[in-house]
């Protein structure tokens, strides 16, 4: 199979379309899915291709999407729904946290929900208010829900085709800033596991941890590094849920310093999870203390000030700066 | 000729074929069912009325951790499954356990959640019983999605949502309406209005005229019914029942009934209401009224009260030997259904607890 240079967005429309193919049973709906191709064109052409039944439009209601997806995937359907925005996708916060996340459970295991919800989410785009939420750590601290995020091409297409076959509800955050960023991918190859990480770079002196839409300046701040003297270890979690521990606490353990860089507010969050889980289990391996390089704790702010918000390769390399390279 | 309006407005007056005094009515609209429905209705009135009480007097007991009895409102729950084929779909509420025994679940696994070992207790799929909702009106959406997955594949199930009038105020009743009337899913929306959602009465529920009216503004037809009446609630859910079957997308049917009991037994319903309130409303009951009616017709024999007597005994007896005994618990249980494969950090936490409790014994 040949390689070809595709957008974030047009492998998920792939992952979707290829999906769709696939499995008879796999039905894509939300707000402005179909004849528009939503808004940010991750359902293009799916409606004209399999038809109204299989890929529509709903009223304008989050939680009624998300409680239809419920019904559907409980009577042999494989919903894939899409919340058009983040923070627009709260309304269906109580099917999610009381049905999605509970029903396999409350059941033992009878009902299952094999169902995805897309989540395109995180800063970068000059979004206005209620347009750039990182939501990712209510629904990591949700019991029976698995939450998934890819931060490459190849990983949108793998991922989003793994979270549609999963037996499970998926939770699966796009990072809306990476949409148009385009690689040389071949979509033939393996898909990634849900559950793994992967190191995406190599260095002996210090790991940076990441996922979603803060891995690419992760990459960026350890090449710049590596300018200067120190290499770095990259891990892109891709999957917040279930957390990889054995992968993220092996390259702590080779490095001894970690920073971990996440777009959300970093209290309580998937970032400070992160932070306590490597301390708990690779404590004698550490130099020195975990760092964070997060948001402030702070609402989104407007597009002209969110540069000051997201994490930067600057912010990342002072963090790295400070994990106590000389006893002082 | 009918206005789409009209249509889709509910009657001036609640449906009601058998009046509290056991006398029949005529109605242009819908006929008495037959004596056979009838019958069998009396029946599972019966058991119903028994079921609520044996659990009620069970949680005194200590046998269940709570109950919230649909005692005064068996006709409601009786005839929302009598509608149903065996391949529609019930969603019921917390309060619906004597509709979900009536659709052939076991009752110790009805009442699993009640009494604390399990969430719920018995299989969805064995007789197309969702699992019972506790958080209000959060099940219509589930009862939308079931219903149009039915109808993509071609199926002609019905799916018989159940809601009270306290949930009839959450936004899920509406989204659930709306998207049912957009999709033209075959759902009854069934509203048994008892007047108080916990302590707080209709009138603070909704201005509504009556919450059947609340159809009209999604496209949907509106009903409402005696929720007293079997022989109505038959008719009007029958109706409702075939009208979806056919093709001709959501019902909603309120029925006017009456919680004579408290919210559950941890309530003190003497904060809020009075007794002269209530009084009137026994002498609307459902079983009553119908005895009075089949007595009248000469329908009423010694074996149609053996046969109720006997079901009724049978329920009674499965409740307190099903109950009596402590229920055993599993603490690994706790872990095993979350995810289809269990992650590594639950794995961990499984294992935990279980070295805690193994020191625990030693």
């Amino acid at each position: 199979m040949t390689h070809t240079k595709i957008s974030m967005a047009q492998a998920l429309n792939q992952a979707l379309r290829d999906a769709m193919h696939a499995d008879d049973s796999v039905v894509m709906f939300g707000e402005d899915v179909g004849a528009l191709g939503g808004v940010f064109r991750i359902t293009d052409g799916l409606t004209a291709e399999f038809g109204e039944n299989r890929c529509f439009d709903t009223p304008l209601a989050e939680a009624g999407i998300v409680g239809m997806a419920v019904g559907m995937a409980m009577n042999g359907m494989r919903p894939v729904v899409e919340m058009q925005f983040d923070a627009f996708g709260y309304p269906a916060f109580e099917q999610v946290v009381s049905h999605v996340a509970k029903m396999r459970n409350r059941t033992r295991g009878r009902v299952q929900l094999p169902m995805v919800i897309r989540i395109p989410y995180g800063g970068g785009i000059g979004g206005v208010e209620h347009h750039s939420d990182s939501s990712e750590s209510y629904f990591a601290h949700t019991p029976g829900l698995t939450v998934v995020t890819p931060a490459t091409v190849a990983d949108a297409y793998g991922l989003l085709r793994k979270a549609i076959e999963f037996p499970d509800p998926v939770v699966f955050m796009e990072p809306k800033k990476l949409y148009w960023a385009k690689e040389e991918v071949d979509l033939t190859e393996e898909q990634p596991g849900i559950g793994t990480a992967v190191v995406r770079r190599e260095g002996a002196d210090a790991t940076l941890i990441a996922y979603g839409p803060a891995l690419p300046v992760a990459l960026e701040a350890a090449e710049v590094a590596a300018a200067e003297g120190r290499q770095l270890t990259v891990v892109d979690l891709r999957s917040v849920v279930p957390f990889d521990d054995e992968t993220v606490c092996a390259a702590v353990r080779r490095t001894g310093r970690a920073v971990v860089v996440a777009e959300a507010t970093g209290f309580a969050s998937v970032s400070s999870e992160i932070v306590a889980r490597v301390t708990e289990k690779c404590f004698h391996s550490l130099a020195a203390p975990v760092r964070r390089v997060t948001a402030f704790d702070i609402p989104f702010p407007p597009p002209k000030l969110e540069k000051y918000q997201l994490p930067s390769v600057d912010r990342i390399l002072d963090a790295v700066d400070d994990l106590q390279w000389e006893d002082s | 000729m009918t206005t789409v309006e009209e249509h889709l407005l509910p009657s001036a007056e609640p449906v009601c074929l058998i009046d509290q005094h056991g006398v029949p009515h005529e109605h242009p609209s819908y006929d008495l069912p037959t004596k056979e429905a009838l019958l069998d209705g009396y029946t599972e009135l019966i058991r119903g009325r028994r079921f609520n009480d044996q659990a009620s007097a069970l949680v005194r007991q200590g046998r269940l951790a709570v109950y919230p009895s649909s005692h005064g409102q068996e006709a409601c729950q009786v005839a929302a499954t009598m509608v149903l084929k065996e391949g529609d779909w019930l969603f019921p509420t917390y309060r619906d356990s004597v509709s979900i025994v009536s659709r052939g679940v076991d009752p110790i696994e009805t009442l699993t959640l009640l009494r604390g070992d399990w969430h719920s207790g018995y299989d969805p799929y064995e007789h197309k019983v969702a699992p019972q909702s506790t958080p209000l009106a959060t099940q219509l959406p589930h009862a939308v999605g079931v219903a149009h997955a039915a109808r993509l594949r071609g199926e002609d199930t019905v799916v018989m949502a159940l809601v009270g009038d306290g949930g009839t105020s959450e936004g899920d009743f509406h989204e659930a309406l709306n998207f049912a009337a957009v999709f033209h899913a075959p759902v009854v929306f069934f509203i048994q209005n008892n007047e108080y959602a916990i302590s707080v009465p209709l009138a603070r529920q909704s201005a509504a005229p009556s919450l059947a009216h609340k159809g009209i503004g999604y496209g949907v037809p509106g009903e409402r019914a005696d929720g007293n009446d079997l022989a109505g609630l038959l008719a009007v859910l029958g109706q409702a029942v075939n009208n979806a079957r056919a093709g001709e997308g959501p019902q909603l049917v309120e029925a006017h009934t009456y919680r004579v009991q408290a919210h559950t037994n941890a309530d003190d319903a003497t904060r809020y209401r009075q007794d002269d309130e209530v009084t009137p409303w026994l002498d609307r009951d459902p079983i009553q009224r119908l005895t009075t009616y089949l007595e009248q017709q000469g329908w009423m024999d010694d074996d149609v009260r053996r046969r109720a007597e006997s079901r009724a005994v049978q329920v009674t007896a499965q409740l307190r030997d099903g109950l009596m005994p402590e229920p055993a618990v599993d603490p690994a249980d706790l872990f095993k259904y979350l995810y289809a494969e269990q992650t590594q950090q639950l794995r961990e936490q499984a294992a935990f607890l279980r070295d805690e409790l193994a020191r625990e014994e030693a």
